[in-house]
């Protein structure tokens, strides 16, 4: 099952004359292991795609379906919960909270849920381990470098049952070194049976994903997926004397 | 660059004969460079006539080995000391291309832009994915050049992304608009491009 569903999504501010269509029919589908990139230019609908496969929010026309689920369906208390169990953010800024530790801060979502301080503590640790960020578990957000607190971001969004992964420009701030480490993690949770959709304007960190969806004024004007013969790639014309 | 500066810096480390010669290249250049055996051996037979190589006795099974001059390293020192110079490159197929697209009647130029961007990106992926696939302790020669050709691939992503913010700006009507002294009465309608056929 896809874990997420755009169907023919249509997202408008305003009426009239002076409406800004944001989105204009745009599906898309995301499976388990699948991580997908969107670019674009600014204003191209980027942003609006995101916040509406959060559940942040709601599209004018069409239908937005995590874990099968039809978000615009459910009560609000239903969204938030389908937010908070389904669904992991990372934004440019990492958003830990300074007061807490790297591991209360990826043990949060789990304790806002119910459950219990251990289990949430076991849980994110698991997940820390999972990422190889162990050592850093009782390290506060002033004591870890940007990387390591965008390392620490991801695994925070992807704890517990969360199976989706939504990132806006997860590398903004970060040298291309460090940029490519986060991407590295992100791939790497991706493929152990998550979804990801990453917002990028960088075409190198956007090549991590399998698909890359090229949007504009509110379209998907283009994708690029994998080559069939990527061994054509490394044949070098004119190499030779 | 030739050949001649790979085997040279290749001989640099010890005596080799051809075949341990290709395989070496091969290996520092991650495959993106098969080289077949009659190039090593031409190639090395001119360094020899130049001075920079010096063929050494056959062994046993019949291998020649060869190894660098005094000339030789002189001549790699001097290479690795000189800048790459752009104008060593061959003329950039896709700036002309692009050029031309733009003044030439019926070309939506943005959808040549987006085909380009589209493979451009494809490129970046499996590039990206061969890196992801390589160990950062023992592959750090093949992840320099794969480093190479996605800094490059992603330069052109850059451009590409400059050549529509600027047709955006200069061109704000469909890129379809002929110039006026084109007679619009002996043109075909211009078929609808494919990005418009996709809007549709």
């Amino acid at each position: 099952m896809n874990v997420l569903e755009l169907r023919d999504v249509h997202r408008t501010h305003g009426t009239g004359d002076t409406a800004v269509h944001a989105l204009r029919g745009l599906s898309l589908q995301v499976r388990p292991g699948e991580l997908i990139a969107v670019m674009g230019p600014s204003g191209s609908g980027k942003s609006t795609l995101l916040n509406l496969a959060g559940g942040l929010d709601r599209p004018t026309r069409g239908e937005v379906r995590v874990e099968g689920r039809v978000l615009a369906e459910l009560s609000h208390r239903g969204l938030a919960e389908a937010r908070r169990r389904g669904i992991g953010y990372v934004f440019q800024a990492f958003n830990l909270l300074p007061s807490l530790t790297a591991v209360e801060n990826v043990a949060l979502p789990l304790e806002l849920d119910g459950v219990s301080v251990r289990k949430a503590r076991r849980e994110a640790l698991r997940s820390l381990a999972d990422l190889e960020l162990t050592h850093l578990a009782d390290r506060f957000p002033d004591q870890m470098s940007g990387g390591q607190q965008q390392r620490v971001a991801i695994a925070r969004a992807l704890v517990g049952p969360r199976r989706l992964v939504l990132a806006d420009e997860p590398t903004g701030a970060l040298d291309s070194e460090t940029g490519e480490a986060v991407l590295r993690l992100l791939r790497t949770r991706v493929d152990a049976g998550a979804a990801g959709v990453l917002v990028t304007h960088e075409a190198r960190h956007a090549a991590w994903a399998d698909r890359v969806i090229f949007l504009r004024d509110g379209v998907v004007v283009d994708s690029s997926g994998p080559l069939a013969q990527p061994e054509q790639l490394l044949a070098v014309p004119g190499a030779g004397a | 660059m030739s050949i001649k500066f790979g085997l040279l810096a290749l001989l640099e480390r010890g005596a080799m004969y051809g075949y341990q010669l290709r395989a070496a290249f091969e290996e520092s250049t991650g495959g993106t460079w098969p080289l077949n055996i009659g190039q090593v051996y031409t190639t090395l037979t001119r360094l020899e006539r130049d001075g920079q190589v010096r063929s050494l006795p056959e062994s046993d099974a019949g291998q020649r080995p060869y190894e660098i001059t005094e000339a030789g390293r002189a001549e790699l020192a001097m290479w690795f000391a000189t800048p790459i110079s752009r104008t060593d490159r061959p003329r950039d197929e896709l700036a002309i291309k692009l050029a031309l697209a733009l003044t030439t009647p019926g070309v939506d130029v943005r959808a040549v832009v987006q085909t380009q961007r589209a493979a451009t990106m494809r490129t970046l992926q499996e590039y990206t994915r061969l890196k992801a696939k390589s160990d950062a302790s023992t592959d750090l020669p093949w992840r320099l050049v794969l480093d190479a050709m996605l800094f490059q691939a992603e330069a052109e992503m850059r451009w590409l992304d400059h050549c529509e913010a600027s047709l955006v700006r200069h061109r704000p009507a469909p890129a379809t608009t002929r110039p006026e002294s084109a007679p619009a009465t002996t043109q075909p309608a211009p078929a609808p491009s494919e990005e418009e056929a996709r809007q549709r």
